[in-house]
């Protein structure tokens, strides 16, 4: 432990990176290898190409960790309205199979909505950086303009799961801001209003996955399919699991998608309860970790931006789990730093690498 | 930092959020410590929310793992619910009279579970040994079955056909031998063995070949698929569709409820127009000599019976035939596997006369009254290579009519030199000769049916005038299916019909265009294949019946070539191997034909001799019968 505390104190000086932080971040990474090569039906080239992603991500994290956070606050203005553009273009242009999601620009192919998750959260803390707060109501629409413009760009898309991670994330910095109690009840409640409205609003499949959710029997072998999978593989998992290579759910091929959304239940039923205590106590440290770093950064630029980027990797963690309990309806939300996949991955890391870049420049007292 | 080094880093920093903590910093403005403090007080509330929700997930998990685990692990272990394909019964197929031809026979199967052996698969294989028989050819098959399968909960097939003794033995020692279970299934079984060999084909286990062609969620869970014959080409038809079926199963794997079910369709029975007795009594004419044997109702194509000989037993495939077995079979000089009547390419000799005097007639070369002396040689001119009669000193004087009953080769070496090859060619091709007859079985051929631009493609050289004189008498570069002979025959006896050939009594006709001939033309060929059997001088005399009039033609095709010096060898004498090919081509009765009839004998020396009287077998029993 000692040994331990030391390298991660010399991380601290000589790199001024948080040694905690990027701990939790490494354990978590070497948890989706393990669990990939199981969900993937023991194929070692997934293993091999979400450790090239897991390696790329670490490289980005390093990189703008290094970087002083004044230089991100002078760049969120044009980061956020290049990242509105793109959801623009993407609505025009975009590619993927049923949603456009995609956008192409011939040497680089990516989700344009990943931008936002950065750039939203960024933008809401660059407007109320300097100001007085708590807020004025008349602050309050502008945040609320400047958030719900890119979230509706990306229901459109649509992408549900995104959306409401970006909403989480500007949610998050008006909460820390101060917006008083009273306010924020209101809101929750004009939201229940406003449910028929939105059930209106949308896609087919996407009330059907609600539908499911409040009745996963009424559909076995169509959409409440994955559901009825999911909660089996955890719920036969039992105490302390079946034994890592051992889940009967996976590897019978019931379970969909076993590598990327439901990578949670292939652990669950691996691992078991005991698996997921100390999965779910690690993703807690790290989270609290990043209140932390919050906490204690030297600007409200800063402090906003990091508690409100820890608190959707909070989201993240939250939707996919209870979606894999059947706890919420299905929606595309992977497992942070475990799904298969590098565009989360990257996003996220891109997150922690500011988080590190905040504590790493904060002002020492 | 550095308050916090060596402690839980958690605990300290949750304390250092407490507000007011900062409030006595100095050098800071108070607005900003007031910032501070109200972002810090609300980061506080944000971990406190964060770590309740949490607690909450994993009190969902724990739900789901602990007090509801008994329920998800029945579900997962084996007892959940499941979608078992269910496969479609095949449908059988009958012949024109319902006789099964291709019959399912229930049977028994030996599966072995790996997951759920009680020790290692070599021991248990060992004592099983000791109970079946387990040949070198079914150990192939399961070691191949055991590589492909890397689920150790698949049910393995070892063997198949268990006989009922040991079923029983098996059953007997059930309790000690857990994860080896006896299944019933049904089998296809061929009760006239090689008799229709040729005609149904057989079954045989699905291989990676076939997967790659057919539609998997229909053949989920079949076993055997059509690989020859009708089985083959009447797939479609006879595999059904496939059910399923949601069961409820328990921890041992044994079905606890049926919960809703979709039964397969089962595949369509075939009724052929072949008559198995006819059948029958064609392959006992033919005996053991390689040949073939067809026989057509001539209006409407349907066949009555087709013998391809040497033939094989089609039960031998269904459940994978050993390759030694296999090759005995495939090296065999006869070539059983080869359908003789479609695949099998013969020269058709004299029996093709009858269809160049057609020809003749029509395009006026002849007529009825016009006599040609035969005095056994026929020269072109300006050459010195002599063609002959058959018989030495030739036939004398003849008509067109006694040249077709005595089958007089000079008089059609001159018919065929004055309509030169492609005239022949265009008026044979009407027929259908060089052309596939659409039969429903795969793999036919279309024989040769030469013409000077066939010989420029084929061989790079100009036609030569001797090669006309004896394509006239069927020889040369000539080559048919016995197939095409018949549905050739077939449109003599309707005096131009178009005939499609086929054996499922409901396949759909591809037709032909008719042939027209002037009535006395008609008249004259078939009375000259009549007087071939009827006749005083016929060639095919010794088979003529009292009870109806059948027209026919012989035909000889030589494997061995005769070289000069060589004239005087009586070919009955040669080895049989060098013996020439024996045609027969009939049909009766004449008036109103009932019935076609080409025969095939290999090496049978000639047509009159050996051919004949098996085909003048066959339009005995069918006449006899109606």
């Amino acid at each position: 432990m000692i040994r331990w505390s030391t390298g991660i104190n010399l991380l601290n000086r000589q790199l001024r990176l948080d040694g905690w932080l990027l701990l939790g971040v490494l354990l978590l990474m070497g948890v989706g290898l393990v669990t990939i090569y199981s969900a993937g039906e023991l194929s070692m080239d997934l293993v091999y190409r979400q450790a090239v992603r897991y390696a790329l991500a670490l490289v980005l994290m390093l990189v703008i960790s290094q970087l002083p956070p004044s230089l991100y606050r002078l760049w969120t203005p044009w980061l956020y309205l290049g990242g509105v553009a793109l959801l623009v273009m993407v609505l025009i242009l975009g590619e993927g199979r049923g949603a456009k999601r995609w956008l192409d620009l011939g040497v680089i192919r990516f989700q344009p909505s990943e931008i936002a998750k950065l750039a939203i959260p960024m933008m809401l803390a660059w407007s109320l950086h300097g100001r007085r707060l708590p807020i004025k109501p008349g602050m309050l629409v502008i945040l609320l303009v400047l958030m719900l413009v890119p979230v509706a760009l990306i229901i459109l898309q649509p992408d549900l799961g995104t959306a409401i991670l970006v909403l989480a994330s500007g949610v998050f910095v008006i909460f820390l801001s101060g917006l008083s109690w009273r306010v924020m009840s209101a809101a929750v409640i004009a939201a229940a209003a406003s449910v028929p409205l939105v059930w209106h609003l949308l896609h087919e499949y996407q009330r059907n996955r609600i539908r499911t959710f409040l009745d996963p029997e009424s559909d076995p072998l169509g959409n409440g399919w994955n559901v009825i999978q999911s909660m089996t593989a955890v719920g036969s998992g039992g105490f302390a699991g079946k034994g890592w290579l051992e889940g009967t759910q996976s590897h019978l091929e019931f379970l969909p998608e076993p590598h990327t959304d439901f990578v949670l239940a292939v652990f669950a039923e691996e691992f078991g309860w005991l698996g997921i205590t100390a999965l779910l106590a690690l993703y807690a440290a790290i989270i609290l970790r990043g209140l932390y770093i919050a906490s204690q950064a030297r600007d409200t630029y800063t402090r906003l931006l990091a508690g409100s980027l820890i608190l959707t990797f909070f989201v993240y963690l939250v939707v996919n789990s209870s979606m894999v309990a059947g706890l919420l309806p299905v929606v595309g939300v992977p497992l942070p730093m475990i799904s298969y996949g590098g565009t989360s991955a990257v996003t996220l890391a891109a997150g922690f690498g500011i988080l590190l870049s905040i504590h790493g420049h904060r002002k020492v007292w | 930092m550095g308050n916090n080094g060596k402690t839980n880093p958690v605990t300290v920093n949750l304390a250092g959020l407490v507000p007011g903590r900062q409030s006595d910093d100095h050098g800071v403005l108070s607005n900003q410590v007031e910032l501070r403090t109200l972002v810090n007080r609300r980061l506080l509330t944000a971990g406190v929310i964060t770590v309740v929700i949490l607690l909450g997930v994993l009190a969902r998990y724990w739900y789901l793992q602990i007090p509801k685990h008994e329920d998800f692990a029945a579900r997962s272990d084996n007892n959940r619910i499941k979608l078992r394909a269910l496969p479609p019964t095949r449908g059988l197929i009958f012949d024109r009279n319902g006789i099964v031809v291709a019959d399912n026979r229930p049977a028994y199967r030996l599966e072995i579970v790996r997951e759920r052996l009680n020790s290692d698969l070599d021991s248990v294989l060992e004592k099983l040994a000791d109970k079946i028989e387990l040949s070198d050819s079914v150990m192939e098959g399961f070691n191949r079955r055991l590589q492909n399968e890397h689920r150790a909960f698949a049910p393995i097939v070892l063997r198949y056909n268990l006989t009922e003794q040991e079923v029983a033995r098996i059953a007997v020692d059930r309790h000690v031998l857990p994860g080896v279970e006896v299944q019933p299934y049904l089998t296809r079984y061929y009760p006239f063995t090689s008799l229709l060999a040729h005609v149904v084909g057989y079954v045989g286990r699905i291989d990676d070949n076939d997967l790659a062609q057919l539609q998997p969620e229909n053949y989920r869970a079949t076993t055997h698929i059509g690989k020859s014959g009708l089985e083959q080409y009447y797939e479609a038809q006879l595999h059904g569709t496939s059910g399923y079926e949601k069961v409820e199963t328990n921890v041992v794997g044994r079905l606890v409820e049926v919960l809703e079910r979709e039964p397969p369709v089962a595949g369509e029975n075939l009724y052929l127009t072949i008559d198995v007795q006819l059948q029958r009594h064609a392959s006992l004419a033919l005996g053991q000599a390689p040949g073939a044997v067809i026989a057509l109702v001539p209006q409407t194509g349907e066949v009555l019976a087709l013998v391809s000989n040497p033939s094989f037993d089609p039960n031998a495939f269904i459940n994978g035939i050993s390759q030694r077995e296999y090759n005995v079979l495939l090296n065999s000089p006869h070539a059983p596997f080869i359908n003789r009547v479609l695949q099998g390419e013969y020269v058709p000799g004299s029996t093709l006369k009858p269809f160049v005097a057609l020809i003749a007639l029509d395009n006026e070369l002849v007529d009825a009254e016009k006599r040609y002396f035969s005095n056994g040689e026929y020269f072109l001119e300006g050459s010195t290579r002599s063609y002959r009669d058959y018989l030495r000193g030739g036939h004398g004087w003849v008509n067109l009519q006694q040249s077709l009953e005595q089958s007089v080769n000079t008089v059609f070496y001159q018919l065929a030199l004055e309509l030169g090859i492609n005239r022949m060619h265009n008026g044979l091709s009407a027929f259908g000769f060089g052309q596939a007859t659409g039969i429903d079985l795969a793999g036919e051929r279309t024989g040769i049916l030469p013409s000077r631009e066939w010989k420029q493609a084929r061989f790079g050289e100009p036609w030569y005038p001797g090669e006309t004189v004896i394509a006239g008498i069927g020889q040369g570069f000539n080559v048919v299916t016995p197939l095409q002979l018949a549905v050739a025959t077939a449109r003599l006896a309707t005096q131009g019909q178009s005939v499609s050939p086929h054996l499922w009594r409901d396949a759909s006709a591809q037709p032909l265009a008719d042939i027209s001939f002037s009535e006395p033309h008609w008249d004259l060929v078939l009375q000259g294949m009549q007087d071939v059997i009827h006749g005083t001088r016929g060639t095919a005399t010794a088979i003529a019946s009292d009870q109806y009039l059948m027209a026919g033609k012989t035909g000889t095709a030589q494997v061995f070539s005769r070289k000069e010096g060589e004239e005087d060898i009586d070919p009955v004498e040669l080895a049989t191997e060098l013996q020439n090919h024996a045609l027969f081509i009939a049909f009766a009765p004449v008036e109103e034909p009932e019935i076609v009839v080409v025969s095939v004998v290999e090496h049978g020396g000639s047509g009159s001799r050996s051919a004949a009287p098996v085909a003048a077998a066959v339009v005995d029993d069918w006449l006899q019968r109606q």
